[in-house]
C-alpha cells in the first residue's frame, strides 16, 4: 500500500452519505478518501455478526420506494446520480403496514399504493377525509429539498387541515419514528420529506437487507477509483488561517486535503473543528432522541405464528402519541414493529429464519451510565417489557409458542448506537437543528448526512450527493 | 466532427445518466426537458460528463444552449472541432 498523504477531498465517515458523496467525487475524477473509525461501513445503517448470524442495524425498510417507471422521486434521482441500475439493489416491496393506536382505538392500514391509506382514513375518520386530502395536496406542493426553506411547525400546518387529534397523532407516529430529530413537533419540510417517503412512495427491502445496498455502493466507489481507510478515525480537523488544511487521524498521522466533507453529525464535526482550534460560535445541540431495538430470531417465518399480514406496525398506547425523550430508560407505550420476512420476495429469496424486531424510544443517560453487569441485566429486563408491549398490537401468540420458536435474541441501545456511530447521546436522527447548506465554521468543511437534513437512507445518500455537487463539483 | 456526431455523443451521455429514459424517438428540435424527464441535477451531469469525457467546458451562463439536441449541436460542435487532435 502506498497510501497518499494528500487528497482533493477527505470524507469523514463511511455511512450512506459519505459513500454516496465519494462515488460522485471519484466518478468526476477527484482524488478522494473516506476515513472510517469503525471496521465496517454503513454507520447508522450497518450490520454486525454475532454467533455466525448477521443482524442489520437501522434499516427496517428502505423508504422512498417507487416501482420501475416512476420518475422524478428521490430514489430515481439517487440511482441516476450514482449510475446504479435499480435491479442492483434488488428491492422488493412491502406486503402492507399499519398504524395501530389503543389497541382498539383505531387502525390505519397502508401499502405502497397510496389509495389504500386514503380509503382507510375515509373509513375510520369520515369527517376528516376532505381535510386529509387538502393536507396531502399541501404536502405534494411543498418543495421540501429547497436549501433555503424557512422553518415552520408541522403540527400547525397539519392542524390547519385536520381537527381530530387522534388522526393527527396517527399520521405523526410513523413520520416521527422514521426520522424526526425533534420532540413532539418537527419542521414542516422534514414532515414532507418523510410523509412522501413513507406514504406517497413506500417501503421495500432487498432480501439480503442493508448489506446488498452497501455492497453496491462500495463496488461503485471502488470502480470509480475512490479509496477508503477503515479503523481509521479522524480526531481533529487541522486548520490553517481559518481553513481546513487536512485531518489528523487517531494514530496521529496528518492527511492534507483541499476540502473536508463530514458525515459524522453537526455537533461531532464542530468538536473536530474545535479540537483543531476553531470553535463554533453557537454550537449545535446534540439531538435528544434515541432508541432501543429488540431483535428476536425465530426458527420459522413470522407468518407461521400468525404474523403474516404486517410488514411494519407503528403502535401507540391509548389515543395519544408522545414522541419525546422518555423519563424512564425506555418508553414502551409506543414503538415500531418490523417483520423483515414480510416483503414480496422472489421465489427462492425467502429469509432462512424469522425475524421480529421492535424499536422504542429510550433515554440515553441511563444506558450510557450503567456499569457493564447492570447494563446487561437492564437489557434483559427491558427486552421483555418492549416485546410484551408491542405484542398487544399483533395477533395473539401464546408465550410458550413464541419462546419455543425463538432461537436467538439481541438488543441494541443508545450505548450501542454511540459506540458504532459516534453520534453523541445515541441520537439516531442527529441534531434537532439541521444545516441545509452544509456549512460549518470553516469555509472548506461541509456537512452531509443526517444533520444536513435529508432523512432516511435514500435521504442520507441524496445528502451526500447534493453536498458533493453543490460545494465541490459545481465549483469546477 | 459533424453536428450529427455531436448529437450522438450527447445522447450517449444522456443514456448513461438516465438509463430509464427511452431515447429512440428524441426529436432534435424539441427541448430535451419537454420530451424526457430530466431535472437540473441531470443537466448538471451532462455538463460534467462533457468535461470528463471530452474535455469540453460549458460555463454556467451557457447552460441554456443545451436545451435541445439541435442547440447542443450548434453550440458544442465548434467546441469539439476546436479540441486539439488526439495523437
Amino acid at each position: 500500500m502506498n497510501a497518499r498523504s494528500h487528497y482533493d477531498v477527505v470524507i469523514i465517515g463511511a455511512g450512506m452519505a459519505g459513500l454516496a458523496a465519494g462515488i460522485r467525487l471519484a466518478h468526476f475524477g477527484r482524488q478522494v478518501c473516506i476515513f472510517e473509525r469503525h471496521n465496517a461501513v454503513g454507520g447508522l445503517n450497518g450490520f454486525y455478526s454475532r454467533d455466525g448470524r448477521r443482524y442489520d442495524v437501522g434499516l427496517h425498510a428502505l423508504t422512498n420506494y417507487v416501482p420501475p417507471g416512476v420518475k422524478g422521486t428521490p430514489l430515481t434521482k439517487l440511482l441516476r446520480q450514482l449510475r446504479i441500475d435499480r435491479d442492483e439493489f434488488a428491492l422488493r416491496g412491502q406486503l402492507g403496514s399499519r398504524i395501530a393506536f389503543g389497541p382498539g382505538a383505531a387502525d390505519l392500514r397502508f401499502t405502497n399504493d397510496f389509495q389504500v391509506l386514503e380509503a382507510e382514513v375515509a373509513r375510520a375518520f369520515p369527517a376528516q377525509i376532505d381535510g386529509f386530502r387538502a393536507l396531502v395536496a399541501a404536502v405534494r406542493a411543498h418543495d421540501e429539498v429547497s436549501l433555503d426553506a424557512a422553518p415552520a411547525s408541522a403540527r400547525e400546518v397539519v392542524r390547519r387541515h385536520l381537527t381530530d387529534p387522534l388522526l393527527e397523532d396517527m399520521l405523526f407516529c410513523p413520520v416521527m419514528f422514521y426520522g424526526s430529530p425533534t420532540e413532539r413537533d418537527m419542521d414542516f419540510s422534514q414532515f414532507v420529506i418523510l410523509f412522501k417517503a413513507l406514504f406517497l412512495e413506500g417501503f421495500a427491502r432487498p432480501a439480503e437487507g442493508v448489506r446488498r445496498i452497501l455492497r453496491v455502493l462500495l463496488a461503485k466507489y471502488r470502480e470509480a477509483g475512490g479509496e477508503r481507510r477503515m479503523k481509521c478515525g479522524v480526531r481533529r480537523i487541522v486548520l490553517r488561517e481559518g481553513r481546513a488544511a487536512g485531518v489528523e487521524l487517531d494514530d496521529g498521522a496528518v492527511i492534507t486535503a483541499d476540502h473536508v466533507l463530514s458525515s459524522v453529525g453537526a455537533p461531532e464535526t464542530e468538536a473536530l473543528l474545535s479540537a483543531g482550534g476553531l470553535p463554533t460560535p453557537r454550537p449545535t445541540e446534540p439531538g435528544r432522541l434515541s432508541f432501543v431495538e429488540t431483535i428476536t430470531v425465530l426458527d420459522r417465518a413470522p407468518a407461521a405464528l400468525g404474523w403474516s399480514g404486517d410488514t411494519i406496525v407503528f403502535f401507540s398506547e391509548g389515543r395519544n402519541f408522545d414522541y419525546a425523550c422518555p423519563v424512564a430508560p425506555v418508553d414502551v407505550r409506543s414503538g415500531v414493529i418490523c417483520f423483515p420476512n414480510n416483503f414480496a420476495y422472489d421465489a427462492g429469496e425467502a429469509l432462512a429464519e424469522g425475524w421480529f424486531r421492535v424499536t422504542s424510544l429510550a433515554r440515553p443517560e441511563d444506558w450510557m451510565a450503567w456499569p457493564e453487569p447492570e447494563y446487561r441485566a437492564r437489557k434483559q429486563e427491558w427486552f421483555g417489557a418492549v416485546q410484551a408491549s408491542a405484542r398487544r398490537f399483533l395477533p395473539a401468540v401464546p408465550n410458550a409458542e413464541l419462546a419455543a420458536a425463538t432461537v436467538a435474541t439481541d438488543m441494541f441501545t443508545p450505548r450501542t448506537i454511540t459506540r458504532f456511530t459516534g453520534h453523541q447521546r445515541g441520537a439516531v436522527y442527529g441534531s434537532g437543528v439541521k444545516h441545509r447548506r452544509g456549512l460549518t465554521a470553516a469555509p472548506n468543511v461541509y456537512l452531509c448526512g443526517t444533520d444536513q437534513g435529508f432523512l432516511g437512507i435514500v435521504g442520507a445518500m441524496l445528502s451526500g450527493i447534493s453536498m458533493a455537487n453543490h460545494h465541490i463539483l459545481q465549483r469546477g | 466532427m459533424t453536428k450529427d456526431d455531436c448529437k450522438k455523443l450527447v445522447l450517449d451521455i444522456i443514456a448513461d445518466i438516465a438509463p430509464d429514459e427511452d431515447l429512440t424517438n428524441v426529436k432534435s428540435d424539441v427541448r430535451l426537458r419537454d420530451q424526457l424527464q430530466l431535472d437540473s441535477m441531470d443537466f448538471l451531469d451532462i455538463v460534467m460528463e462533457l468535461r470528463k469525457r471530452h474535455g469540453i467546458e460549458v460555463p454556467e451562463a451557457d447552460y441554456l444552449q443545451l436545451a435541445s439536441l439541435d442547440s447542443c449541436a450548434e453550440y458544442l460542435t465548434p467546441k469539439f472541432n476546436a479540441l486539439p487532435v488526439k495523437g
